[in-house]
């Protein structure tokens, strides 16, 4: 199972600004194991971040995004409490949903 | 494993030959100030904290009454003030040996699965989550151990020495690579540990997470490392050459500000 | 649903109600990978990768701001952030011109999404990065070099 993400959510001056760290091997499908056998690629493909339950952004990721995902965004409004929530996807149909309190 | 060896092989010979940047050029400080918002090593420290608190083991305990040496389960501060002579088990102990000694003691998790297990693996890995999670209850702490106690003295001792020490197929010391100012190994710079503020560079920004390998490794870790590209015997985990060397670092550097966990390239 | 569908599609990225309906539980996660712009991921060279996501050849502006070191100390993980001036930028794509596949990741920026996301990407080698916005329609970029000291993909 996907291990949790760690997000941080703060509200100041109107914008909340968020930063996710995704645990993700983030495998290209390019790299060889120690037998020279293709490691098969393993990446995060779609994740989106919602705002109480509107959506605040929706991404697509490659196997260029280095492993640990890191993701900083921000949007308009928010206010302390409010929910934050970021569900990942990745190719092999692995997901993890993640939701803290903007502080 | 044997290709990681060669390119260390290589970096060592390469070391001083002509590099492809000029010095000048290569100023990572825009670089790691970007990595530090947000640094991997958190992943390990949110492990770590739930670690902490879960009640694990033959005993079936939590680490919350462990005793880092400020008192039962007090984390914030600890790791700044280890190494420390530890007055219950009268050993010098780091952080990852005196976490073991409570994860033997409090939940019967046996020292010798960490001693002879290997790195990033089972309960050594669990380990270095909880170091992840110790040290960054004492980011920006100053670095402060105490060397008053005689066998404190006997390990700095002991650990200067090893410093200096020569040894293996390439007659080797931590010095041949870490006594100088402005020496380094392809990109990376070494920190001159002979001075304070090397010292300091040094201890104060292990345990780091890695980005080369997208892997957390703690001082043990990197001592273990060291020795390795050294091309000498391994040192066996949290042994006192291991333990002196960290006080060694940790004395000179003593009164610099540690930021921890570090992130590395 | 239908509207929304075709101004997802619109985007050129395609990916915005199926993000919805997975937030929503409304799909399975397969089920969206159908969504995940695969010929962009894919795409080897440059133009490929614009005509993938429907930017043609977009106009370089100053007002795309890509916040990257000079120098990355290791190419596993470059940090690059990218903030557009323009306005109703609605959407953002980070492209690596010598990476084996251009593309690295796109945001699709709801209306009160501020123009300013940051990741971290991997780098083959020294190269140019590219940041592709799409704002009220049209789209922009702006280009700025990074050096890698080390490959990244040797670990």
């Amino acid at each position: 199972m996907a291990s949790p993400m760690r997000i941080r959510a703060a509200a100041k001056d109107g914008v909340t600004e968020v930063r996710v760290l995704m645990a993700h091997v983030m495998e290209t499908g390019q790299r060889k194991d120690s037998s020279g056998a293709l490691i098969p690629a393993h990446f995060i493909t779609e994740l989106s971040a919602r705002h109480n339950d509107k959506l605040v952004l929706s991404a697509q990721f490659g196997p260029s995004v280095s492993t640990n995902p890191y993701l900083a965004f921000k949007f308009n409004g928010g206010a302390k409490g409010d929910k934050l929530a970021v569900t990942w996807v990745d190719n092999k149909g692995d997901t993890r949903s993640d939701e803290v309190q903007i502080a | 494993m044997r290709k990681q060896f060669k390119a260390v092989a290589l970096s060592l010979a390469l070391a001083f030959a002509a590099p492809a940047f000029a010095q000048d050029e290569l100023n990572f400080d825009a670089y790691r100030e970007m990595l530090a918002d947000g640094n991997p090593a958190e992943l390990y420290e949110m492990e770590g904290e739930e670690l902490w608190r879960t009640a694990r083991g033959p005993k079936n305990a939590t680490l919350e009454q462990c005793d880092l040496g400020l008192g039962a389960g007090v984390v914030p501060g600890a790791a700044a003030q280890l190494p420390r002579h530890f007055a219950d088990t009268d050993r010098v102990q780091d952080l990852e040996s005196r976490l073991m000694y409570c994860m033997e003691t409090l939940q019967g998790i046996p020292s010798e699965q960490i001693i002879k297990g290997k790195f990033l693996k089972d309960e050594r890995a669990k380990l270095a989550a909880l170091v992840a999670y110790v040290v960054t209850h004492s980011n920006g702490e100053k670095i402060a151990i105490d060397l008053s106690h005689p066998k404190m003295k006997e390990m700095y001792a002991l650990g200067e020495k090893a410093f200096y020490y020569r040894t293996g197929a390439m007659d080797f010391a931590c010095s041949s690579c870490h006594s100088q100012d402005g020496k380094r190994i392809r990109a990376t710079q070494l920190p001159n540990i002979t001075k304070p503020e090397g010292a300091a560079a040094g201890w104060g920004s292990w345990p780091a997470y890695r980005v080369s390998n997208s892997q957390f490794w703690t001082m043990q870790h990197r001592l273990w490392d060291c020795f390795r590209q050294q091309r000498t015997a391994e040192p066996i985990f949290a042994s006192d050459v291991t333990i002196a060397l960290s006080v060694f670092m940790a004395g000179k550097g003593n009164g610099a500000e540690a930021v921890w966990p570090g992130v590395k390239r | 649903m239908n509207h929304q569908r075709r101004g997802a599609l619109k985007t050129g990225s395609g990916l915005g109600v199926f993000s919805l309906l997975l937030a929503a539980g409304m799909i399975k996660p397969e089920m969206a990978q159908a969504a995940w712009n695969k010929t962009a991921f894919e795409a080897k060279t440059l133009d490929a990768a614009l005509a993938a996501v429907d930017a043609g050849k977009p106009v370089e502006s100053a007002d795309v701001v890509i916040t990257a070191p000079d120098i990355a100390e290791n190419g596993a993980v470059v940090p690059v952030g990218v903030l557009s001036n323009i306005p109703k930028t609605e959407y953002i794509a980070i492209m690596i011109e010598k990476n084996p596949n251009m593309l690295a990741a796109s945001f699709t920026l709801p209306e009160g999404t501020l123009a300013d996301v940051q990741t971290r990407v991997k780098m083959g080698q020294t190269s140019d990065v590219y940041a592709v916005v799409k704002a009220d329609g049209k789209f922009y970029m702006s280009k700025k070099e990074i050096k890698v000291t080390l490959g990244g993909c040797g670990g």
